[in-house]
């Protein structure tokens, strides 16, 4: 298949890309990358009037330090986000993440800020950013705002950012010392989404686990965080059968989808399986 | 001879990979028209009517058309494989007119300046459908259960294929074991890197169809019969094409619509589908239901097989849907020999796309029926596999054998391929592993599988396929031109479409006619330049066409002979010929090259008496028989019991393919093979929803497995020749594929034996083995929930293109 018309647009600065989204109205597209929108395009899933390209914009590119936080720019693409030194310093977990993101070429294209706002539940770094807390910075003509990670996702390849708001990057806590963390993937061919996925960030006290964030992909609408499992785990051994009665609980509260690749009934045992692999793994035990 | 055998680099490969070539979408001829199908939403719907008048107001639309305008010349697409007198062959107009009967199908086209205005033309054409009912389970369908796919048939039910030998009565009456199963092959798409493409150039009365087609001979004359075009009017061309799988024999509706649309546009016309559009409309492979009964003795000997298969044709026969299933009819008894057999396959209407010929069309079925049941087997008498299967296979010293399917095996030895692939495999080392995993309840349990296969491929001999009632011969043609430089063209009538004749058939040249491999120029895939060709498929094109032009250059070398005796006032008993010189025995120093007596032939000015010009020659050749390519495939699978997830740990396959022209091609034939093989047993699956609407329309949702997913191969060959042709040769293109999916799903299967499963269908996903193994746990424990993994209905991420 090919698009239906569009009008595209290329601003060179953040101020012009705003501008330029507030002016195409209600069924504009951010260009972020492509990755996944132009499949959605070709097949003629999405109609927009426009598309924004942001690919100009290098100030959207950068990733800094801000002392107890990073900001990765939301056009920072999947492989630069894999080899930044500052990344792999603090948020080792978006690094493992992002690695099993698609295949090179994708990632050498695609931006962790369009996968984001592309708000794709099978999408891994979501989950990822619900359990670290990420915070999401919007702009617009009318202002910036930011977006905690728990209010961000809303629904089904729905985040919280209004038509004229873009993304223009991401603030992720840095991981203290004692952090453990883990991506667990499942899928079935190299290339394809996680059936499940288990985002886990574990911090161990003595032989205990003090803390456990868990972020799970693919496990309802919107990316799912394992508040139940978490809970069961804190203050408990690390040990696999701790993890393994904790994981009990992982899929409390999610609603996973019933689809070609597996039934919700399937994801949620995955969920359980998975979440005690990817503890135990953050624990490296 | 110093080519063959030789691992050369394939020449074509590199305007092939990098795709600075002619396929057929990159030709772009002045004025081209481009043209979008719209297809039908359902499955079964009664065409009430088709309003394209705001689609003809668009901009760039130069016309839309619908079935009703193409009705008086658009005939219908041809069935070449009628396998019974009283089978039931529905009319297929290439463009639906009355009625529609698969998601796909065409309804009506745009044809429009560029594709952009053509696809969105698309969106303006109104068509008021009926709804009548899908038909998609075939088991209903044949009780006729659910409505008729086709009315006036009144049944859906296109043939019944009955072979019979050996007295069945006898093996099964007191047998002291009988084994009952029922396998699925699932619907598979074949899923060629190159999607289909047409581009039709009229030129005054004559048309040139380029196409993204295995078979340019073949659908030269049906496009003729179908359209009553005069063949000699037409040119049908095959530039290079990117794979087929067998998809691409066929004379598809678009190739006929787009000559239509030349004709009557007097323009050049050209499609390209999109990847969706060709999940729904290209033809779909396998989609059996095998019902099967082994008898054996006690000590493991077979006493007799009954096979009993459904076989889904899809909505329509094409060019040899009926035929694809009976190709099996002669492969269900394996490498093993047996007092009686008994095949009976019913071909069966669904409204789902219709189904032909894949990767080993017919052969992988009855494969994975013999192959699966001979583990069952080994089970049921705690036996070894191996062991099982060598109390019965023919013995390397019993060849020539006729087999109990009316066969005769030239060749082979299954001793020596199974010996070498047991010591690559480390047999004993894996099963002692396998053996402490059970003992430790190791949630990633072992298993191993076998796979000792053979199949008949140099499609074929002709009477063969005559007493088949086949529509043509299976005979294959070669020519050989020597230019007066010396310089060498080889025309062949196989059509490449990724299998590397460019390299091969050069090799053959080189080493027949003695001249430098460079020196070889292998033409192929155009009717204007090669006039007569059976094309490609069936693993045919080095044992058939390749034996045409060993063939050919001996009839060159023959006629060279002739002159070069004259120049050397010699007789041409004394010549010998060899490193591409004629020489007079025992005086080497006397002699002429062929290109010196090519020259002499092109001058013309000192002939023998009566000699014509030319030393040029061409060849036909039918084989005698089939050639039967034969190996034994080890895998070993990891399988994680609390995921499902299945991990293939090593993979051995021993192959017999005969003399090898190129090793390299060889290997990565069988690479290619198993991967898609590999492919049913573990990935790939069309999934329908009870609405009739196929599910896994993008490459989200119909999982095509990539290097990353494959373990590494071990391979090697034994190298029995075959007896039928004189290079040798028995043919590699399907071997892969037709082995491996048996060896892996044994392998699954006896990795979860200790739990109590015998069977997990195919794709085994991991949740269908999860599924499998909490049912068998369910039942030891009394309580089994027998609930079986639906396919789901649901969508990749992206969301399908309905």
């Amino acid at each position: 298949m090919i698009p239906a018309q569009f009008e595209y647009v290329r601003p060179s600065s953040l101020d012009e890309a705003v501008t330029a989204l507030a002016e195409a109205g209600e069924d504009a597209k951010v260009l972020a990358g492509g990755q996944s929108l132009m499949p959605l395009l070709r097949l003629r899933l999405a109609y927009p009037d426009a598309l924004v390209d942001l690919d100009r914009i290098d100030a959207l590119r950068e990733i800094r330090d801000e002392g107890d936080a990073l900001v990765i720019g939301a056009m920072a693409t999947h492989h630069q986000v894999f080899r930044d030194p500052l990344v792999n310093e603090h948020a080792p977990l978006i690094v493992e993440a992002t690695a099993t993101v698609a295949d090179p070429a994708v990632r050498h294209r695609g931006t962790f800020g369009g996968s984001m706002a592309h708000a794709d539940p099978a999408a891994d770094l979501p989950a990822v950013a619900v359990a670290l807390d990420a915070v999401f910075l919007a702009r617009s003509v009318r202002g910036e705002r930011a977006i905690p990670a728990a209010e961000f996702f809303v629904d089904w390849m729905t985040s919280a950012l209004e038509p004229d708001e873009l993304l223009t990057g991401v603030r992720v806590p840095k991981l203290g010392p004692g952090w453990g963390v883990h991506y667990e993937k499942f899928r079935r061919t190299a290339q394809a989404w996680s059936i499940v996925g288990v985002a886990c960030a574990l911090r161990r006290d003595d032989g205990a686990v003090a803390e456990a964030r868990i972020g799970l992909t693919n496990m309802g609408p919107v990316p799912v965080r394992a508040s139940a499992a978490e809970d069961a785990i804190r203050g408990r051994p690390a040990t696999a059968e701790a993890f393994r009665e904790a994981a009990g609980a992982a899929a409390e509260g999610a609603s996973p989808p019933t689809d070609l690749h597996g039934s919700a009934e399937y994801r949620e045992h995955l969920a359980r399986v998975l979440t005690a692999r990817a503890m135990a793994a953050a624990a490296a035990v | 001879m110093t080519e063959v055998g030789a691992p050369r680099k394939r020449s074509e490969d590199d305007r092939l990979v990098t795709g600075r070539t002619r396929w057929t979408d990159n030709i772009q001829p002045q004025g081209a028209l481009h043209v979008a199908f719209l297809r039908s939403p359902h499955a079964h719907a009664r065409i009430e009517g088709v309003d394209v008048t705001e689609a003809r107001r668009r901009p760039g639309v130069v016309a839309v058309l619908t079935g009703a305008d193409f009705a008086a010349e658009q005939g219908s697409l041809p069935c070449a494989w009628p396998v019974t007198e009283d089978i039931r062959i529905p009319d297929h107009p290439p463009m639906a007119v009355e009625e529609v009967r698969y998601v796909g199908e065409p309804v009506a086209c745009v044809v429009a300046r560029d594709r952009y205005a053509a696809v969105d033309a698309l969106e303006e054409i109104d068509v008021d459908y009926a709804p009548l009912p899908a038909v998609v389970d075939m088991e209903r369908a044949v009780q006729g259960d659910g409505g008729l796919v086709h009315e006036s048939l009144g049944t859906n039910e296109s043939f019944t294929w009955v072979f019979e030998n050996g007295d069945m009565d006898a093996a099964m009456r007191d047998a002291p074991v009988v084994i009952e199963r029922r396998y699925v092959q699932q619907r598979l798409i074949p899923t060629a890197m190159e999607p289909r493409a047409v581009l039709c150039v009229p030129e005054g009365d004559d048309f040139t169809l380029y196409s993204a087609t295995q078979i340019p001979h073949i659908l030269r004359l049906m496009l003729a019969v179908v359209t009553e075009i005069p063949e000699h009017r037409i040119r049908v061309v095959a530039p290079d094409v990117g794979g087929g799988f067998g998809s691409k024999l066929q004379v598809y509706g678009e190739e006929v619509l787009c000559l239509l649309l030349a004709r009557r546009l007097g323009r050049p016309v050209k499609w390209t589908e999109s990847r969706s559009e060709g999940n729904m409309t290209t033809h779909h492979g396998r989609d059996q239901i095998q019902r099967l009964t082994l008898a054996a003795d006690r000590d493991g000997r077979i006493r007799g097989l009954k096979v009993d298969l459904l076989a889904d044709m899809g909505a329509y026969l094409m060019l040899v849907t009926p035929g694809i299933p009976i190709l099996g009819a002669f492969m269900f008894n394996g490498i093993y020999k047996m007092d009686a057999y008994s095949f009976t396959c019913r071909g069966i209407f669904t409204t789902k796309t219709p189904t032909d010929a894949y990767r080993g069309a017919g052969r992988p079925e009855a494969t994975y029926a013999i192959e699966r049941l001979m583990d069952e087997l080994a089970v049921e008498l705690d036996l070894d596999p191996i062991e099982v299967r060598r109390r019965n296979w023919i013995r390397h010293e019993e060849f020539p054998y006729e087999t109990i399917a009316g066969l005769t095996y030239d060749s082979g030895n299954y001793e020596a391929a199974t010996d070498k692939a047991l010591a690559l495999f480390e047999y004993d080392k894996l099963r002692a592993e396998q053996a402490d995993r059970r003992e430790r309840n190791d949630p990633v349990q072992l298993g191993i599988g076998t796979s000792t296969f053979t199949e008949m491929c140099g499609l074929a001999p002709s009477r063969v396929l005559g007493s088949l009632s086949y529509g043509a011969g299976g005979w294959e043609h070669a020519a050989v031109r020597v230019l007066p430089s010396g310089k060498v063209e080889v025309v062949t009538g196989s059509s490449p479409h990724g299998q590397g004749h460019e390299t091969a058939w050069a090799q053959i040249a080189a080493d027949r006619l003695g001249v430098p491999f460079e020196d070889v120029k292998v033409l192929h895939g155009d009717t204007a330049v090669s006039p007569k060709g059976m094309d490609t498929y069936g693993s045919r094109s080095l044992a058939v066409g390749g034996v045409a032009l060993y063939n050919a250059c001996d009839k060159v070398v023959d006629k060279a002979r002739r002159l070069a005796a004259h120049l050397l006032e010699a007789g041409e008993q004394d010549l010998e010929f060899s490193g591409g010189r004629f020489s007079v025995r025992g005086v080497s120093e006397e002699g002429r090259t062929l290109q010196e007596v090519v020259t002499a032939a092109f001058a013309a000015h000192d002939l023998p008496d009566g000699m014509e010009p030319s030393v040029d020659a061409d060849a036909t050749f039918d084989p005698e028989n089939f050639s039967f390519p034969h190996g034994t495939h080890l895998c070993a699978a990891e399988v994680d019991t609390e995921t499902g997830m299945v991990r293939l740990r090593s993979y051995v396959a021993v192959d017999d393919v005969g003399k090898v022209v190129n090793p390299l091609i060889v290997e990565g034939q069988v690479h290619g093979g198993l991967a898609q093989g590999i492919a049913q047993a573990l990935y790939e699956e069309a999934v329908y929803d009870a609405e009739g609407n196929l599910t896994t329309t993008t490459m989200a949702d119909y999982l095509v497995p990539s290097a990353a997913d494959l373990p590494e191969f071990t391979t090697d060959r034994t190298e029995t020749p075959a007896t039928s042709n004189p290079l040798g040769v028995k043919g590699v293109g399907e071997a892969g594929t037709i082995a491996s999916t048996p060896a892996v799903v044994n392998a699954v299967v006896d990795a979860l034996r200790p739990f109590g499963v015998d069977d997990v269908p195919m794709p085994c996903s991991p949740e269908r083995v999860w599924r499998t193994l909490r049912d068998a746990r369910g039942k030891a424990a009394g309580q089994g929930s027998g609930t079986q993994p639906g396919a789901g209905g649901g969508l990749g991420s992206v969301g399908g293109a309905q």
